[in-house]
């Protein structure tokens, strides 16, 4: 078992890659202020995460906290080295990465189609909507139960709780986005001749999507919340289940290697939505940049 | 419809179209807004209509326009009057925020006119109301008056033969309001187009058109005739005794 030959390797650490962000900055010379400040203003967001990396694996180093509670960053670092090493993370990386991906798009795309027919026609909306609200106030997770009972721990389990677990933020916002779409642009677009498709496509979907953004960010968030919850108790691979193994072998490191890698997973979806947001929503004044 | 796009002729040879109001009415539940009214307005002709807020000018101009349909009476047209041929400006520019300028002037030209061609008489258009240079722009970053020269774009693009002004200058500020009224008119007396201006400002009716009707009470309280040479001298003598005379008209009701 290559867990457990990964805790061998824990105790001679070299020092963690972030600690260095924060020594780069002070030692610009105050002569060119402008560069200066660029470089402030982008690192500014780790100065404080890597401040705590120095803390913890100073109070590691000295003792004062002890292995077994929480392993020092550095020993964390190598556990990840050689996880890599061994390909195993990349393996459960993938296999997490994947069914987070699924998930999301079967529960995002259904809610899409409920939250646009919904918005658009009333009939749809007078037949479903009740039904939804009523599905949305269960607890998704209280599902699990039943869901293991159905699908066993097989992909669909998890499939199914992802899905209907980022449904619900993508239908209700896109309901809302499609419902507040300014009504003078509406009439204006009917006067003006256009098509129902067309109409749609012009005017009603790109003024829905801002509101479609902020579920699916909403969305994502649940995505992960969903995975890492039915991964811990149902699954035979991927980074839920890495970190329970670790657990049943002590590996405190791998542990905290998990929990670490689905805040940086989680950061990484945020920042291509925002990428995404920016791309799509470039007419939106909030998202101009000043200097143009 | 394949006439080379040149600056000049991004429409065809456009003539009015003349509109005939028969016994019109409109009623809100109990509440008659217009009452019977009856008008003929030859093509090509400027109408300005002037009246109190409330008194049912602009539901006239959404009835003319096929926004509202009428309780009674009914308007006949003396030609076609699709989407193409009866354009509207609102008293809002209206315009998608999510669509480049040079993009919102092509949502009004006719489905028919594909690619290439779409664009080059939408950039004729932006030229035409002074904007060719801003095509590239998101509507956000333009003033009030260049949002409503876009509309304007707009509602000019396909070359209609009847362009309903729903107060379109009514939020613009006393000096662009001055040079709209400018360019309206001047690309009026190029296209011939029929105009129908609503507006709360007597003097911009003046300004702009051959003939002023007077709305009160759901009924047409003066129908007055404006023949001063144009452009018109602003603050002339002549214009301001026939200001004087339509707002004496609409206090003594």
């Amino acid at each position: 078992m290559s867990l457990a030959e990964l805790d061998s390797n824990v105790a001679a650490a070299p020092a963690p890659a972030p600690a260095e962000a924060p020594g780069r900055a002070s030692g610009k010379p105050a002569a060119r202020r402008p560069r200066f400040a660029a470089v402030e203003s982008r690192i500014a967001g780790w100065v404080l995460p890597a401040l705590l990396i120095l803390g913890w694996e100073y109070l590691s180093e000295t003792g004062f906290i002890a292995a077994n509670v929480l392993p020092a960053p550095s020993a964390v670092a190598l556990a990840g080295w050689n996880a890599i090493k061994s390909g195993e993370l990349f393996h459960h990386m993938g296999v997490s990465s994947l069914r987070a991906l699924a998930g999301l798009a079967v529960g995002g795309v259904i809610g899409l189609v409920f939250g646009i027919a919904n918005g658009l026609w009333a009939l749809s909306y007078r037949y479903t909507d009740t039904t939804l609200q009523m599905v949305r106030n269960v607890p998704h997770l209280a599902l699990i139960p039943l869901v293991i009972l159905w699908f066993g721990i097989d992909e669909e389990a998890k499939l199914f709780l992802v899905a209907l677990g980022v449904f619900f933020p993508i239908y209700i916002n896109t309901l809302h986005g499609v419902r507040t779409v300014d009504p003078q642009l509406i009439e204006m677009g009917r006067v003006y001749g256009m098509s129902r498709l067309t109409l749609f496509r012009r005017v009603i979907l790109p003024g829905a999507l801002p509101s479609i953004f902020v579920g699916l960010r909403f969305a994502l968030g649940i995505m992960w919340l969903t995975l890492i919850v039915a991964e811990t108790i149902a699954a035979s691979s991927g980074l839920g289940y890495m970190a329970m193994q670790a657990r049943e072998f002590l590996l405190v490191d791998i542990v905290v290697l998990a929990i670490l890698i689905y805040a940086l997973l989680g950061k990484l979806a945020d920042v291509l939505t925002r990428w995404l947001e920016r791309a799509c929503l470039q007419w939106h004044p909030a998202f101009q940049t000043p200097a143009e | 419809m394949t006439a080379a796009p040149s600056p000049a002729s991004f429409v065809t040879p456009a003539h009015g179209l003349g509109v005939r109001l028969e016994h019109l009415g409109k009623q809100f539940g109990a509440k008659r807004v217009l009452d019977h009214i009856d008008l003929a307005i030859p093509a090509g002709q400027f109408v300005a209509i002037v009246g109190k807020s409330g008194c049912g000018k602009s539901t006239l101009l959404r009835l003319v326009s096929g926004l509202d349909e009428p309780s009674s009476g009914r308007i006949v047209f003396d030609g076609a009057h699709d989407g193409e041929a009866l354009r509207i400006m609102f008293q809002e520019p209206r315009l998608l925020p999510w669509a480049r300028v040079l993009s919102n002037a092509e949502v009004g030209l006719p489905a028919s006119v594909k690619g290439e061609q779409r664009h080059a008489r939408a950039h004729a258009i932006l030229a035409e109301v002074g904007l060719a240079d801003r095509a590239g722009e998101w509507p956000s970053v333009l003033s009030g008056g260049q949002k409503q020269r876009v509309a304007l774009a707009r509602a000019l693009a396909s070359g209609p033969r009847l362009l309903a002004l729903d107060e379109p200058l009514g939020a613009l500020d006393a000096l662009t309001r001055i040079e709209m009224q400018s360019l309206i008119e001047r690309i009026w007396l190029e296209q011939r187009f029929t105009a129908i201006l609503v507006t709360h400002d007597v003097s911009e009716a003046l300004a702009l058109a051959d003939r002023v009707l007077l709305i009160d009470g759901g009924r047409v309280a003066l129908d007055l005739d404006v023949p001063l040479p144009r452009p018109r001298q602003r603050g002339s003598a002549e214009l301001a005794r026939l200001e004087g005379r339509i707002l004496d008209q609409l206090f003594a009701a």
